[in-house]
């Protein structure tokens, strides 16, 4: 019973998702844009370190923007709605898988695009696509629970923005390293203890959110 | 009445002000007189991140009591530990200038993770102020208040410890790691980190006295 109905969350985050298609079709042609910017103003990326800041700072911007966007479509009543009808922990739980899932694919398609239109630098593909889907989905955890904060606090955009670019930082920073680390191809040795603190970090994040969001549920 | 703590955080920051330029210190390459600094940078982050810390569990509490006093005093301390940031980050760019020839480098974790810091407690303030409902902002502050706090603590406590770092204890620069502050430093160092921890209690407690006033005129 208990999850069935998130299951059942979930999915009825994806037939919204899928029934209003500008929004997700938004967010694709967002990525080929950026992609394409910086494909063009660079022309061509020598540096490893410059092509790893860079596609780091797209996929920050990306996830903000997709995964920020969680809370806000929650009118007042829609709000209500949810809050007779749904268990808080479930209600946030099916948030951040959805975001998880969609994030992941979305990194996946930016990682795709990226490498096409300015070149991949990727020696240790294996390696670069684990750091890509523990932090996409730490994100994810992360973004979720500010977008409801900021949906509480009038949805302001900016202030979206202001709340969760300092929390990620940590998290970016690890990211960061740990593809650096994988554009070079390094040994697994050098590399495992930030897989695992992004693990880590990824656990402590949907704990903390699952924990708080209860508190801000109540109206 | 003035208590009892307030006047010991009064003599030990006094003792420590004259005791930290007139006492004796190891004869370090780079550091040289310098060394004195760990008596003032050093224990005002600690004062600062005893703030922070006390800031969050007023906000737990806030959570599970439900009391706007506590989101007052929740309040009052992130401000206070924001208040010693600045001595702090002023008193580490002199010491980093001294002995790394820069003001600020973003080589260093430490570094960036108390700029990060800064702007954690900065977006908390703004979030606070962004909401006008007494209830609903002591929640939601909270919330961010324990949020940020962890993934703050994450950020200064265990990344520098994986990566270099230009501060002693992290990289192999010459500093007083355990074997290098000698019993003297000891002699003058605890008793700053307790009386600089007292001062920021001290500004706590007035901070709080004159906050919790304002909110019961408010109330009447």
């Amino acid at each position: 019973m208990q999850n069935s109905r998130l299951i059942s969350l979930i999915k009825k985050e994806f037939v919204l998702e899928f029934r209003q298609k500008s929004t997700l079709a938004g967010i694709l042609v967002y990525i080929v844009a950026t992609v394409f910017i910086s494909a063009l103003s660079f022309k061509k990326i020598i540096h490893p370190t410059v092509w790893n800041a860079l596609f780091w700072t797209i996929f920050m911007f990306i996830s903000v923007n997709v995964s920020g966007k969680s809370f806000m479509q929650e009118t007042k009543g829609k709000a209500l709605f949810n809050y007779l009808y749904y268990n808080p922990r479930q209600f946030i739980l099916s948030k951040i898988a959805y975001n998880m899932l969609l994030m992941a694919v979305l990194s996946l398609l930016t990682f795709f695009f990226y490498s096409w239109f300015v070149g991949s630098m990727v020696q240790d593909l294996g390696m670069f696509l684990l750091a890509l889907l523990f932090s996409s989905s730490a994100f994810s955890g992360v973004l979720s629970l500010m977008s409801a904060i900021a949906s509480k606090a009038n949805n302001n955009i900016s202030l979206m923005a202001i709340l969760s670019f300092p929390v990620l930082m940590p998290l970016l920073l690890v990211s960061v390293k740990l593809s650096k680390h994988a554009i070079d191809g390094l040994a697994w040795s050098v590399s495992y203890k930030y897989l695992l603190i992004l693990m880590m970090l990824n656990f402590v994040v949907v704990a903390l959110a699952t924990l708080l969001f209860n508190y801000l549920w109540k109206e | 009445m003035i208590k009892w703590w307030k006047i010991l955080s009064a003599l030990l920051i006094l003792y420590t002000l004259v005791w930290g330029m007139l006492g004796s210190v190891p004869r370090l390459d780079i550091l040289n007189e310098t060394i004195r600094n760990v008596y003032y940078h050093v224990p005002i982050w600690f004062a600062m991140l005893f703030q922070m810390g006390y800031s969050v569990v007023y906000a737990i509490k806030q959570l599970s009591k439900n009391d706007l006093k506590t989101d007052i005093i929740s309040n009052q301390a992130a401000e206070t530990g924001l208040f010693f940031a600045l001595p702090g980050l002023l008193t580490g760019c002199m010491w980093a200038k001294f002995t790394w020839g820069t003001w600020w480098t973003f080589q260093d974790p430490k570094l960036n993770g108390v700029a990060i810091a800064i702007l954690i407690y900065l977006a908390y303030f703004i979030l606070r102020s962004s909401i006008d409902d007494e209830q609903k902002r002591a929640r939601i502050a909270a919330v961010y208040n324990i949020f940020a706090f962890v993934m703050m603590f994450v950020f200064i406590m265990i990344l520098p410890r994986l990566t270099d770092s230009l501060h002693p204890g992290n990289g192999g620069n010459p500093a007083f790691a355990k074997y290098d502050m000698n019993s003297d430093m000891r002699m003058i160092f605890y008793p700053a980190v307790i009386g600089w921890v007292l001062l920021s209690l001290w500004i706590l407690d007035v901070k709080k006295r004159l906050a919790l006033l304002r909110h019961k005129q408010n109330e009447q």
